[in-house]
This record gives structure tokens, sequence and C-alpha cells, in this order.
């Protein structure tokens, strides 16, 4: 140790997670703006309503909720096993770990199967109005990031299967979680904005 | 040396302002609104011009000088009363003046009660004017009664235009499905440019019309003729023109009052003969500048929606009689 | 003796091998950072060059040089190159990359690769929109693209899905560039480099990064709706089937109103960073100018309908969206009234770095001026979308990114690049460029309120409009030569300029106190603050990335100047985190090495765009798939962990 030295010496690399990881605040941030995207095409979605005479315009029928509603429960039901899936690999068990991711994605794929036959049972095509088009562009968007959601679920369980987390090392596993919590966090705003909104005059 | 160079730029915009007596601009202005808008415009730049200048001069004194003793020793009273006055209490002084300004302005404007109406339609790239109190329709020329406040209802046809007078009113955007209000009022007489000022592609910079403030009787005889069809073709020429007319391409987009031709896409010919231009603004209507037009508009305006017909020799002199009969 | 040998230890561990393959491979942030700036540089002189077309056609009126078709698409090529391709990426990417590690005390920053995935999808990006060309249809509605004239029915050809996808593709790299600063500087500062002793740069590229993030979004929003309707015949902007073309100028403009303060805020990052340098004193009302960036940062999100005074909004957004506009102004005001304050108390060397930032502080002022006249809503309504507001987006946007990056080149260079540049030359470049920017574009204040529409391809004689038109055509030009002096300027400088010293300039931050250009490395040693002005206030600093030896043991004080490494930070390459608010040390963080992933993933992302474009279902599926499948192989590698360490 020469005088120039602090005394403060680097801690030997270690495995971080939270707030201690950069990936961690760079999964915050990229949150951050994916949120706005959806706050946009919110906005977007009003904004239409609010120049249209009608809403849904004559012809087209309010959205249903024999559906979405199981949809819904499912995908926002998947949060859980997430959590219990973090919170076991935080203690070391791999096998909660992978037993909760699959359960989940299971249940977001189920989400995806239902949202896409209802698409198909709409009755109507995203070119048939604006309230189709923007109907089918928020929802498609969500499904688009439901899916992501499930290719970065089925490579962390990949990971696992390969024996690569356990109590010390799980960040990916906390930043996977992080995502697929924002994904539904989104849906509940997704959903009241087009299935609950016409609705209410 | 910057007092300088900034004293030399101020030149050009000088230079300019003077020049011709034909300056389409708002600092012409012939309206009471324009007028208004004009005065503001003033009191701004003098304001402007004074900060510019005091900026200017602060900074170069402020490059030019040497610090004192006491600045050396990281001192900077003046410095804090600077950032205080001229950072934050003068410019906020300057803002809420400069606001409250252009709000009064702004809600002086508009909304009185009016009996003129008139209907602006943008094209690509035309305007359609209609008065639809009297079933007048033409286009690329408004006329008002001096003195008398018209309420212009602009909505567009295809894609976003910009509906500008600037010597009366300022300006409003043409949107297709929305109608925007605004009101011409001129207070003398005289014509004035109007102009397009939304990008809406190739001839954009050709989307000029003209606003003909004239006297009130004046005004009454020009529309109520603009109502009546042109008398029918009264010589052999204009009468075999009137036929080329009806069985070439040119009905199918134009309309002329009193005969078969009612095409839309193209601006209202009935009296085509009594305006002072053409092809909305682009060229003077002269025989020679229509027969030019008509042989190949491609090459005054390219890339406009009129085809070039082969019409020639005779056809084309009947034809250019024709239309020079629909006065 | 043991620290020599860590040094050429460190030097071995960030170092990348010299051939030109490797180098593609880097993920140094200094190499990114002088990628940005060439890359960034070469844009803005074909931005540059399609202006002067423009201005040869404005030289007279009812010239034949330019028709309409070409005008439409030359001038909308210039807006989209000038303002995404050059604007948005220089400063942050340039300066921003090469200093922030260094100015904070780090080896690099906090997502190398992802750093270098930004590079590259910005210049695939440059690439796609000028790939256009190629098909001879570039884009040709603008470089803000209202809707419904940028529908299929108008626009039939691919020029608007150039424009689109070009854009996406550059929202992906602005945004990762965005994440990276911030992650950066809240975590990766030295310690005792709190939040109170940040430089007013890294202010000004965390305010920047914020806005980003938050801004593009609405861009995206935009794109993908305009895109929907156009290939797939969804109706959003198109007010026949009930959609509405007023969505596309609020999208765009929420967008539009942050992207031009995420042009200017680093621009003043980087006259903030000359002033108290060349003034010889530090800022004077440095927590003003901190603030004022991240208060216009919020600010600039609630004043985007001052595009749209003219659509016919209520009377009370109108008030609003005044108010809000003239709001904004008044922090950057504040902002250079510090700079003058700082300028009064100091001692003026004038450099050809600080002519510069005393021009930016002109032509600024002037700019700002012309904004506060048009957020007065009644006069915008006579000014707006003519010449006079050519002339504001011109001093404000261009005036100050062009004058800061020349100040920054100037200030920057020997640090960057190694070399010292030629006072003389750059003298003759400043005046050349500053007399011809102002008399290309001043007249043009005058022009608007004669009466001139923007964006038209010609004009009649006799509106007054002629003399102006030819001054300002005269002034683009000298304003060429004078890029053209400073061109030749730096690429003496490169091949035969002096060599640079550590701190030529006897500044105050940290990457002065290192050599130039600095070592792979950045730091042999962390270093540990107790100022704001590093070098100022702590002179030992200026030995850090010296071996200590015995003689430097005795003289030195006890002052805690740095950390000593950890056992393997010389073997693989790790930097150190700390906390965010007061920067004491938190971890050793482990960094990657070079990699061809950001390569791989910026050309699959490129496929995938490209591959949108035609209109051939079954071909775009296949292109599309093809980009994805890339895509998904390096993300997919990407994430997977290491096996060895990374020497």
């Amino acid at each position: 140790m020469t005088a120039l030295d602090s005394g403060l010496t680097l801690p030997p690399a270690r495995p971080v997670s939270g707030s201690r990881a950069p990936a961690w605040w760079g999964m915050l941030c990229l949150i951050a703006t994916e949120a706005t995207l959806f706050v946009l095409l919110i906005f977007s979605y009003f904004y239409l309503r609010w120049g249209s005479p009608n809403w849904p315009p004559q012809g087209t029928p309010r959205p249903e909720f024999t559906v979405i509603i199981p949809a819904t429960v499912l995908l926002l039901g998947s949060s859980a096993p997430v959590m219990w899936a973090e919170t076991a690999i935080r203690r070391g068990r791999q096998n909660v770990l992978r037993l909760g991711l699959s359960v989940a994605w299971l249940m977001a794929a189920v989400f995806v199967i239902l949202e896409l036959w209802e698409w198909s049972h709409l009755g109507f095509g995203p070119q048939s109005s604006q309230y189709a088009s923007i109907f089918f562009t928020i929802t498609g968007l969500h499904l688009a990031h439901v899916s992501i959601a499930l290719l970065m679920s089925a490579y962390i369980q990949l990971r696992a299967s390969r024996g690569h987390f356990d109590a010390q090392h799980f960040l990916a596993v906390e930043n996977v979680a992080l995502y697929w919590h924002f994904v539904d966090v989104v849906w509940i705003f997704v959903f009241a904005t087009v299935y609950i909104s016409p609705y209410v005059t | 040396m910057y007092a300088r160079v900034s004293l030399s730029w101020l030149l050009p915009p000088i230079l300019a302002l003077s020049a011709c007596a034909y300056a389409p601009s708002p600092l012409h202005p012939a309206s009471a609104h324009a007028d208004d808008l004009r005065w503001l415009w003033w009191v701004l730049f003098a304001i402007a011009a004074a900060v510019l200048v005091a900026v200017t001069f602060l900074l170069i004194w402020a490059v030019l000088r040497t610090p004192s003793p006491s600045e050396e020793r990281q001192e900077h009273p003046f410095g804090t009363r600077l950032v205080w006055v001229g950072g934050v209490i003068i410019p906020l002084l300057i803002l809420a003046f400069v606001f409250a300004l252009s709000i009064a302005r702004m809600a002086g404007s508009g909304g009185s009660q009016t009996d003129l109406t008139i209907e602006v339609i943008g094209h690509q790239w035309w305007w359609e004017v209609r008065y639809p109190q009297n079933n007048v329709t033409t286009a690329n020329e408004i006329h008002l009664p001096v003195g008398r406040r018209a309420q212009i209802r602009v909505t567009s046809a295809d894609v976003i235009h910009g509906f500008w007078v600037p010597q009366l009113q300022g300006k409003i955007d043409a949107i297709p499905g929305q109608t925007n209000t605004i009101e011409l009022e001129a207070a003398e007489a005289g014509s004035y440019r109007g102009e397009c000022l939304v990008f809406c592609a190739l001839q954009h910079a050709n989307m000029n019309f003209l606003v003909i403030a004239e006297p009130p009787d004046e005004f009454g005889r020009w529309l109520s003729h603009q109502a009546e069809a042109p008398s029918p073709p009264s010589n052999p020429e204009t009468l075999s023109g009137q036929q080329i007319f009806l069985r070439s391409a040119c009905s199918s987009c134009h309309t002329v009052a009193g005969t078969s031709a009612g095409g839309t896409a193209g601006p209202n010919l009935t009296h085509l003969a009594s305006r002072r231009q053409l092809a909305a603004g682009t060229i003077p209507n002269t025989p020679e500048a229509l027969g030019n037009w008509v042989v190949d508009p491609q090459s005054a305006k390219p890339g406009n929606r009129m085809p070039n017909e082969s019409i020639t020799g005779p056809d084309l002199h009947a034809l250019l009689a024709y239309l020079e009969s629909l006065k | 003796m043991a620290t020599v040998t860590a040094a050429e230890r460190l030097a071995r561990t960030w170092e990348t091998p010299a051939d030109f393959v490797s180098s593609l491979f880097t993920v140094d942030h200094k190499a990114i950072g002088r990628r940005y700036l060439l890359t960034a540089f070469f844009f803005f002189l074909v931005g540059g060059v399609e202006a002067l077309l423009l201005r040869i056609q404005l030289f007279r009126p009812g010239a034949g040089f330019l028709g309409p078709h070409t005008y439409d698409q030359i001038f909308t090529m210039h807006g989209v190159t000038m303002l995404f391709l050059f604007a948005t990426p220089i400063i942050i990417g340039a300066f921003g990359n090469f200093m922030i590690p260094l100015m904070i005390g780090a080896r690099d920053m906090a997502f190398p690769r992802l750093n270098a995935l930004s590079y590259w999808a910005f210049l695939f990006a440059g690439v796609l929109m000028y790939g256009s060309l190629i098909v001879g249809s570039p884009p040709n509605a603008s470089w803000f693209s209202y809707a419904p004239l940028t529908s299929q029915t108008y626009v039939p050809g691919p020029n608007q899905d150039f424009w689109s996808w070009g854009l996406l593709f550059l929202t992906v790299s602005t945004t990762v560039s965005a994440i990276n600063f911030i992650v950066t500087i809240f975590k990766f500062r030295c310690p005792g480099l709190s939040i109170n002793r940040l430089s007013l740069f890294i202010w000004s590229e965390i305010a920047t990064a914020f806005m980003i993030l938050f801004s593009f979004p609405s861009l995206t929003a935009a794109i993908i709706l305009l895109e929907l309707e156009r290939k797939w015949g969804f109706h959003i902007f198109d007010a026949n089937a009930g959609g509405a073309p007023l969505l596309w100028q609020h999208l765009f403009w929420i967008f539009g109103h942050p992207i031009v303060y995420i042009w200017f805020i680093p621009a003043t990052g980087v006259i903030s960073s000359v002033i108290p340098v060349f003034a010889q004193r530090r800022m004077i009302g440095y927590i003003f100018v901190a603030l004022a960036s991240v208060s216009v940062a919020f600010l600039s999100f609630g004043v985007w309908a001052h595009h749209m005074f003219t659509v016919g909004l209520p009377l009370i957004a109108l008030s609003f969206f005044s108010a809000a506009s003239m709001m904004v102004s008044f922090p950057s005001g504040v902002q250079v009234f510090c700079w003058i304050a700082t300028i009064f108390h100091g001692r003026s060397r004038l450099t050809t770095a600080y002519l510069y930032a005393l021009a930016y502080i002109f032509v600024f002022v002037i700019g700002g001026i012309s904004g506060v006249m048009t957020g007065s809503v009644p006069l915008d309504w006579q000014v707006h979308s003519t010449y006079f507001v050519v002339a504001h987006i011109h001093y404000v946007v261009a005036g100050t990114v062009l004058f800061a990056l020349l100040a920054g080149v100037y200030y920057w260079t020997p640090k960057m690049f190694g070399r010292m540049l030629s006072e003389r030359l750059g003298r003759l470049g400043f005046w050349l460029t500053f007399a011809g920017f102002n008399l290309a574009f001043f007249p043009m204040h005058a022009v608007g309120l004669l009466g001139m529409p923007r964006q038209i391809y010609t004009y009649a004689s006799g509106l007054g409009w002629d003399s102006s038109n030819a001054l300002e055509t005269v002034g683009a030009f000298i304003l060429a030569l004078g890029i053209l002096v400073v061109i030749t300027d730096f690429l003496q400088a490169l091949i035969a300029g002096p060599m640079a010293p550590d701190n030529p300039w006897n500044a105050d931050t940290l990457e002065w106190a290192v050599s130039s250009p600095p070592p792979d490395y950045n730091f042999l040693r962390i270093p540990v603050l107790r100022s704001r002005e590093p070098l100022w206030d702590q002179p030992e600093l200026a030995t850090i990335n010296q071996p200590a030896h015995e003689n430097q043991l005795a003289d030195e004080p006890e002052s805690n100047v740095t950390a000593t490494p950890g056992p393997t930070e010389s073997t693989r390459r790790q930097t150190m985190s700390t906390t965010v608010l007061d920067a004491e040390i938190s971890e050793t963080i482990e960094m990657p090495g070079d990699s061809y992933l950001p390569l791989l993933l910026a050309f699959g992302l490129l496929v995938v765009f490209s591959g949108l474009l035609p209109d051939l279902m079954f071909v775009e599926a296949l292109v599309v798939a093809t980009g994805l499948a890339i895509c998904a192989v390096a993300l997919f590698l990407w994430f997977w962990p290491a096996a060895e360490p990374t020497v």
C-alpha cells in the first residue's frame, strides 16, 4: 500500500442483483420506455374515440367478456408463480424455480391462444373501422409483449435447467420477472381501455 | 467586432422590406386583423432587438474585460446580480408581458356575427370556393365586399393544406374531415395574395389564390353574375369549342354551369374568363397563357393532375375561344 | 514495481487488437465515440450538400435546377439527415460516449456491448435510409411527414416506408444509448463523485437520456400506426374512414418537441464545459445551470401543441401551450446569463473552441428570441410555416448543434485523437462559418415576414423575396467553405499535428488527468474525488496514471485519492460501481470483452427493417423471419454467461 492509496479497496467481483446490478437498472429503463409507448397508444384510443360520433361505430358490437375474463385471470394470475419462482431461487430452490416458471409460462401461453381465438371470432377485422384498427393495434402490441416475455421465460428456463441459477446468481430471473409483471400491469390498463371504456358513456 | 457583424446582417431584411410595392406580407396589412398582428410584431421586434443588443454588448464587454483582484479570489457579486436580474427577473417580466399581450390579441379575434359565409375547400393543388347562400362555386379567387366581415369555413378534400391571406389575417389549416373557421374583412379595396401554407406535395408552391376586395355594390354584381350560367355560345367558333370541351376529357374533371360538364375533380370553369389568374396563381389569365396551359399543363405546373390533351389547330382555337367566352 | 506490471496487465486486459476485424468487434467507448463523431459528421456533410442543392434552386425565382419531385425528396432528406443522422447522435454519441466514463472515473460505460450496438444500429439505420436512393424512392413528405399526405393514397411508393423503418431503427440505437447513459451515470461514478459534484456536461447528458426514454415512444407509436395504415389498411389518420389526421400531429410533436431539446441540451453541456476552462474560473450559478437542464427536460413535454397553433385548437389549449412555451424558454435564459457571468468574472483566452462557444451564445439568443415570438399565438398565426420558422429552427438547432460541435471538436480533439488542431486554421474556419451561417439564415426572418412559405420548390419574382434568397444562398456557400476549412484543419492535425499533452488547456474535469488519447483502461487507479472541478482542486490527480515510485511517497499528502485495484482487476475487465446519491463504493462489476454480437444484432435488425419495405408478402415474411432469427441468435448468445474470464 502506498500513501497514494485511500484505504478504499474494491471488493472482489461477486454476483449482484437488484439495485446493485446495472442490468436491473437497465431493465427498469426499458420498462419505463415501453410503458410510455402504451400510454401513448391509449391516448390515441381515446383521441379517436372522442372524434367519433359512435363508439364502437354503428354495426360493430361492444367487446364481450366471455373469453377475455378467463384470459385476464390467467395472465394476471401468472405473476404469482413468477413471484414464487423468484423467491424460491433466492433461497436456492432450483426445482421450485423451474416449476414456477413453467406454470407461469403455460398460463401466459393459454392467454395468447385465447386472445388469438377471440380475434378470429370478433366478426370484424382491423380494416373495418378506426375502432377496429386501434383495438387490434393495442391488443396486438400487448400480445407481442406477452410473446417476448414467453421467449425470455423459455430462455431462462433453459438456463435454469443447466444449473445457472442459485441463491447468489439469479439476476436474469429477477429481470425477467420484472418484465413479466410489467406486461401484466400493462394488460390491466389495456383491458380497462379496450374492454371496459366502451361501456362507460 | 461582434457589433459590426450583427449590424451588417440587418441590411438584407431592410432592403427586402423596402422592396417592391406588391408584397403579400403581414407587414403590409389591409385589414384591422392584420394591422393588429403587424402592431404585435413590431412591439415584439422592439423587445427582441433590445434584448439582442443588450446581450451582445454584455457578452463583448465580458470577454474583453480583465478581472480585478477580488474576482481572482472568486468573488462575483456582479455576476450573481446579472444572473438574477438579467437571467431571471427581466426575462420573467418580458415573457409575462409578451404572453399577456398575445392572449389579449388572441381573445379579441373572431367570434363576431356575420351574414356572409364562404366555404373554401383545399385540393391538391387548387382552391374550391363556394358561396352557399348564393349557390356559387368558383375556384382560386375569393371576392369580398370592403368593410364587411365574412366567415370563411375552411376544409380539405384530400390532404392538409394551409389557408393564408397574409395581408388580411393569420392562417388556418384546411384539414380533411374537419371545418375550421376564420374571419376575413378587408379595410380597403384591392387584390390580396393568398397562399397554401402546409406542405401538400408536388405543387404546394403553386397553390396560390387571390382575395379581391371591392365596393359592396361591385361585389353584389360579381356575386349575382357568378350565380348565373353563361349565355350559350353565340358564334360558330365558340359553339364548336363548346362541343370539343364537352366531348373531350375536359368535362370529366370540370364543371360549366348550364352544360352537361359536371366534373368536380378540377376547378369549376363556369366564369373562367373573369378570373385574373389561372392554375391557382401560377400563370396570368391571358389567351396565350391559357393556350399554353391547355396544351401542356405539366410544363407550367409539373406533377399537377391535369393531363396533356392533344387538341391542336382549329380545334384548339375553337376551344380557347369558348373558354374565353366564359366571362 | 508492482504497479508497473499492473498497468501493463490492465492494458492487455482492456486492449482491442489492431486488426480490422477486431476493431469491428470493439466495445471500447472511446473507439465508439470516435466512430460516432466521424459517421455523424459524414451525414452532416451529406445533409449539407443537400442544403446547397436546395439553395442553388432557390437562388433565383423560377429556377429550373430542381423540379418539384426532386426538390421534395432533397428537402425531406436534408431534414431527416441533419436532424436524425447528425443532430441526434453527434454530441451524445461522440462526446457523450467518449467523455462520460472518463469524467466519472470509470473504465467504460455500464453496457459496453449495448454501446457498440447503438453505434452499429445508427450506422445501419442511415444506410437503410439512404438505401432508398438506390430504388429512387427517398422520403419526400417532409421530415415531419404529416398524415394524410403520407398515406398509401398520396405516397404510393416505399418513400414513406423508408422514413418509417429507418427512424424506428434509429430509435433502437438512441434508446439503448439513453439506457446506457442513465445506468452509467447513476452507478459507475468513482467514489466521492456525489450528485452535486457532477460536471455540467454530465447533467446535460442525463437530462437528455431521460428525455429520450420518454419521448421516442411517441414517435414509435406514430410510426407503428402509420405503417399499419399504409401496409395493412388500418384506419387511424384517414378522415374518410373515421380516423383523425390530427392524431399524427399530436403523436409526432409529443416526440418532436422533446427531440429539439435532445439536440439542444447536450450542446449546452459542451458549452458549459468549454466556458469555465477558457474563462479560467469556475461556473457561476452551477446549480442553476444543472437545474436548467433538468427543468427544460421536464417542461419540454408540455409544449408540443405550439407546432399546431393553426390547426383549429380551442382557445384554452392555445393559451396553455403558449404559456408553457414561454416557460420553457426561461431556464435556458438563466443558463445563458450564468455563462455570461462566468465570462465576465473570468479572464478570457480566445481559443477557437472558446470563439465557437461565444458564437453559440449569440446564435442561441437570436433563436431563443424568435422562439418566444413564435410562442405568441397570434404572431404565430402569421409566421407559422413561413421562412421565419425556418430561420428560427436553424438558429436554435443548426446554430447551436453546429457551433457546440465545433467548440467540442476544438476542445476535445487533443483528448480524443491525441493531436492539437491549428489555431490559425481554426480561426479562419470560425469566421467563415460564423459569417456564412448568419448570412444564410438571418435574412430568412425577413423573407418569412414577407410571406414566403417554407417547403416550396420555387417562387415567383416580384414578391420581394428575391434578394434575400440570393443572399442566403451566398451565405450557405460561405458556411460550406468554413466547414471545408475545419475539415482541412482536422485532417492536417491527424496527419501531422503536434502531439497533445494530457491537459493542454489546464482544464478542470477528470478526462484531462489521463493521457491524450487515454489508455484503453482509462484509469490505472480509480480516483476518489472531493471537488466539482477535480483537476483544479486535487492536483495530485494529474499523476493518477503514473506508476507510484519511491520519490513520490514522501511528498504526497495524506489525501485519499485512489482506490487499490482488487485482486483480479488486472486480468479481468472490471470497474467500480457506487451508490446513486453519494457515490460510495458498492460493487466491482464484471465487464464484457470485445464481441461480434452487437454487430450481428444490428445486422439482424437491418434485415428485419429492410424486409418490411417491399410489398411482396411472401418475400417480406421470409426476409423478416430471417432477420428475427438472426436477432434471436444474437440475443441468445448475448445473455448466455461467459464460460471463461475475458482475457
